[in-house]
């Protein structure tokens, strides 16, 4: 018997079910109907952000007893106390990195970012805001709109946070008065158009006497709002407003056997059912989902953001890094693309820099080929300049070596995001959302389509220097090995757009297998001289075609 | 993914052909966490040579090898499992650890500091933090080091403790092991950087956003086993004050009087002399979770270790204990 069926059978006999555990069992039914809400807070030190969400997380009886009387000091709770983090930060007073927090009422559970509203943390506001379904900017009621409210409004807006909850916050020393609400919400409707921000909210509260946090306030009868608390119940996911077709990032091929080809990925966009027509990108073939295999079952329909398996009615090879995307409605297939980035490294962005760049499920090379612009998001303009410093934001033109499966940020957050990676140091240097995509699929570059290959030559030395040295003409990378016994990693390379010459000194034709993971063909060669073998190249799109010009990415 | 398996298993009739109907308008608490823990799981196996995952035998990792089960189906779990037996382990934990292991056909992999063990370290003589520096922190470097593994899931929810509230999914460490707070990469939407230097790793969360909670709610659904001393029953403890501490080790002596019989069960589980129980009459998981809901205490409370000095989880994460 196994453990489950042990711990199981000890429930059966009674030893352990009973009357409490149905009416446990009822609690949890209502547990299980609670979704998920994440949502940002962004606030400067003395805006008084770790008191609201002290106060938030005390009135919604979300403290333990034991962490209350770690902050209680002659019978006063210091609610800012409640939520500030690490060693350092409690010496400084002031919170300096991104922490999360996790509350639950009756309706909903919550996931809290909670972010500095430094100006020299502009990256952490990003990186709360990149997953949040609401963002909280907090306002003085003293002081109206600052600059620093603007950034954060600014940053929810670039992130594409559906929600702002602007919290007007103490009130209590503004007398609880409704003019100075008025005007603050008048200036902050004019900033939401301007920020095309779909829905702000203003709330007035204090959260030092806990008004509109939780409860509705009594002493701000002319509000008839929700409290704060009230609207993070009710506010949608934003994954329940996206509308996009399928996309399928494959995260990873499941072969546990001969007769089983899996594809393991989380559905970015959309909806899949067994029967659906898809195409694989970028090779373009396309086919019908058989199944949507998971632990638990088959499934007769999927959509984001869940996490399954799909196997194909044609047997092909996909590999990590492919899409498998609605036939109807694919993905852009893009090499140069205007995005935004949040700039996150010391050393700046600049034109012609070389970073990798990971979009979904796929690492490649990127190319920085133009900084349009710096957004100035403390008063909203955008100025020319020729770099992007730490904690910039800017719209920039990205090249990729190879074809990104994309859509824009406004149409799905997930296919619309990137980040830049420094490969002299592995940080995380950026982060960027495409704004909009300036070559078609039609016009992609050859690049785009050049899939590389890997040549088997045998015993033909003059073969090989013949093609190497009309290769290295191009604009193609060149790779002359004799290693032996690792076909499988110089398939690899090609697959990069490489042509690889494997040499050996075993006889037989030469043979050429095309790097396109989506279709990899093994071809025999009758002809031997190497201008047969350079067209049969780009007849089968192993290598750009035309003006080599065009491509510059390959570098 | 579990799909509206989780949340209406019991409703939800299957097909003749044996599937699942799926029309649900919207996805549960659980079911989003769960689809966020898979894409982690998959994606670190997809870029990372050799990662392993951190076993402590507890809860968190019973739901974490659930997940890795899921992730991969029907493929087996393409990773070892590493414990670090600190040789203070209650003995029904290493009795559940071999069994269950062994059943799921994973491979097991157990480490121990054996020269501190052999010089008689146990928090008695040591204190709690030099103990725990040898017998956990030491021991788990070490085990890492000689597997060669780059990258470790671990268990941890950034809800347990204040310094793991900021901890990142992928977590990196230096080529020493150590994390350093204050350097850590930006983390945004799912995409992670897996990028890492010679010696260099990372540790990885994949249940970071789950809550006490949430993990309970999960064995229920999923019917996961536990070790059994989660559960409440008569055990001989010392009592001391508030303290419930249990009777295991020779070192650990109590006072006359103070061992007694007490209908209790613990909270999490570590090393018997460091974790005390507390009283409970929560002999079922279904009652486990209404203590829970219930309860105004942190899960972390009764863990010694926590509170031998002001911020002391923050500094041994620092060192590079998980």
């Amino acid at each position: 018997m196994s453990f489950a069926e042990e711990q199981l059978d000890a429930a059966a006999r009674g030893m352990a079910v009973d009357d409490l555990d149905a009416r446990i069992e009822e609690q949890l039914e209502a547990e299980r109907g609670k979704d998920l809400l994440r949502f940002s807070t962004a606030g400067s030190v003395d805006d008084g952000k770790s008191t609201l969400i002290g106060r938030l997380l005390y009135d919604s009886r979300n403290v333990y007893d034991d962490h209350v009387r770690a902050v209680t000091r002659d019978a006063a709770i210091d609610f800012a106390q409640l939520t500030d983090g690490l060693r350092a930060e409690r010496e400084q007073g002031i919170t300096i990195d991104v922490a999360y927090r996790y509350f639950s009422t009756a309706k909903r559970k919550f996931i809290i970012a909670d972010t500095p509203g430094h100006e020299q943390y502009t990256r952490n506001m990003a990186t709360g805001a990149s997953t949040a379904d609401v963002a909280i900017v907090l306002v003085d009621a003293r002081k109206g709109i600052l600059d620093q409210t603007r950034r954060h409004a600014c940053i929810a807006s670039l992130l594409g946070i559906p929600t702002v909850i602007a919290a007007i916050n103490k009130m209590d020393l503004m007398e609880f008065s409704q003019e100075v609400f008025e005007q603050h919400r008048r200036d902050l409707e004019a900033l939401a158009q301007r920020l095309e921000i779909p829905e702000l909210i203003p709330v007035p509260v204090s959260a030092l006497e806990g008004d509109n946090i939780v409860h509705r306030s009594q002493r701000m009868p002319w509000y008839t709002g929700q409290s704060l608390l009230g609207l993070l119940e009710t506010v949608p996911l934003a994954i329940e407003r996206a509308h996009a077709g399928l996309r399928f990032p494959v995260q990873r091929v499941l072969r546990p056997h001969q007769d089983f080809r899996g594809f393991a990925g989380q559905i970015a966009a959309g909806t899949v059912r067994p029967g659906d027509e898809v195409v694989a990108l970028p090779s373009g073939f396309r086919t019908r989902v058989r199944s949507i295999s998971t632990w638990d079952g088959e499934l007769d329909v999927a959509r984001a953001p869940q996490s399954v398996v799909l196997t194909l009615e044609d047997e092909r090879d996909i590999s990590r890094g492919e899409m498998i995307a609605s036939a109807s409605a694919p993905p852009h297939r893009t090499t140069r693309f205007e995005a935004t980035v949040v700039w996150m490294h010391a050393t700046p962005l600049r034109a012609g820099a070389t970073y990798l760049l990971k979009h979904t499920s796929q690492t490649v090379r990127a190319h920085v080929a133009e900084i349009r612009s710096r957004i100035d998001v403390e008063h909203l303009e955008e100025r020319g300049t020729d770099q992007l410093a730490l904690n910039d934001i800017g719209r920039v033109v990205i090249e990729t070596s190879r074809p990104l499966l994309a859509d824009t940020y406004r149409e799905s957050r997930s296919t619309g995001s990137l980040i830049l990676i420094d490969s002299a140091d592995n940080a995380t240097a950026g982060a960027g959302m495409i704004r909009s995509i300036t070559d078609a699929a039609e016009t992609t570059t050859t690049v785009a389509q050049a899939s590389g290959a890997l040549i088997t030559l045998g015993a033909r030395p003059h073969l090989a220097a013949e093609l190497e040295s009309a290769l290295l003409g191009t604009n193609v990378l060149v790779l002359r090995t004799r290693a032996r016994g690792v076909r499988a990693e110089l398939l690899a390379v090609a697959r990069l757009g490489a042509v690889v010459l494997a040499e050996s000194d075993t006889s037989g034709p030469v043979l050429l297998t095309t790097g396109d993971a989506g279709a990899a063909e093994t071809h025999v060669l009758a002809g031997e001289q190497a201008t047969e073998i350079l067209n049969e190249l780009q007849r089968l799109g192993a290598i750009p075609t035309g003006d080599t010009d065009d491509d510059a990415v390959t570098r | 993914m579990t799909a509206t398996a989780i949340a209406d298993r019991s409703a939800v009739p299957l097909h003749e052909d044996g599937k699942r109907a799926t029309a649900v308008d919207r996805f549960n608490h659980i079911q989003l966490l769960e689809a966020e823990s898979i894409h982690i799981l998959r994606e670190v196996v997809a870029e990372f040579q050799n990662p392993v995952m951190l076993y402590s035998i507890g809860k968190d990792s019973s739901v974490m090898l659930r997940l890795a089960q899921k992730a991969f189906y029907p493929a087996p779990i393409p990773f070892p499992l590493l414990h670090v037996d600190t040789g203070y382990k209650f003995d029904e934990m290493l009795e559940f650890r071999d069994r269950y292991t062994s059943e799921l056909g994973v491979k097991l992999i157990v480490w121990r500091n054996e020269e501190a063990l052999a010089d008689g370290a146990n928090p008695v003589r040591l204190g709690t933090q030099r103990c725990c520096g040898l017998l956990k922190t030491q021991a788990l470097l070490d085990g890492l080091r000689a597997h060669g593994f780059d990258a470790a899931f671990g268990g941890a929810r950034r809800d347990e403790e204040k310094s793991r509230a900021k901890e990142r999914i992928f977590s990196f460490r230096d080529s020493t092991g150590q994390w350093d707070p204050k350097n850590q990469r930006p983390e945004l939407w799912n995409l992670f950087n897996a990028r890492i230097g010679l010696r260099e790793s990372i540790r990885v969360f994949p249940l970071s956003n789950w809550t006490e909670l949430d993990i309970w709610h999960y064995i229920h659904l999923e019917k996961i086993p536990i070790v059994p001393l989660y559960l409440a029953k008569e055990r001989r403890m010392l009592v001391r004050g508030d303290s419930l501490i249990p009777v295991e080790q020779s070192f650990v002596q109590g006072l006359p009087g103070e061992e007694q019989w007490v209908k209790c069960r613990l909270r999490s589980l570590g090393c018997s002399p460091c974790t005390g129980a507390i009283r409970s009459d929560a002999d079922t998981v279904p009652k486990i979770i209404a203590e829970l809901m219930a309860v105004r205490n942190s899960e972390r409370a009764n863990r010694i270790i926590d509170h031998d000095q002001d911020g002391s989880m923050e500094i041994k994460k620092r060192e590079g204990y998980f």
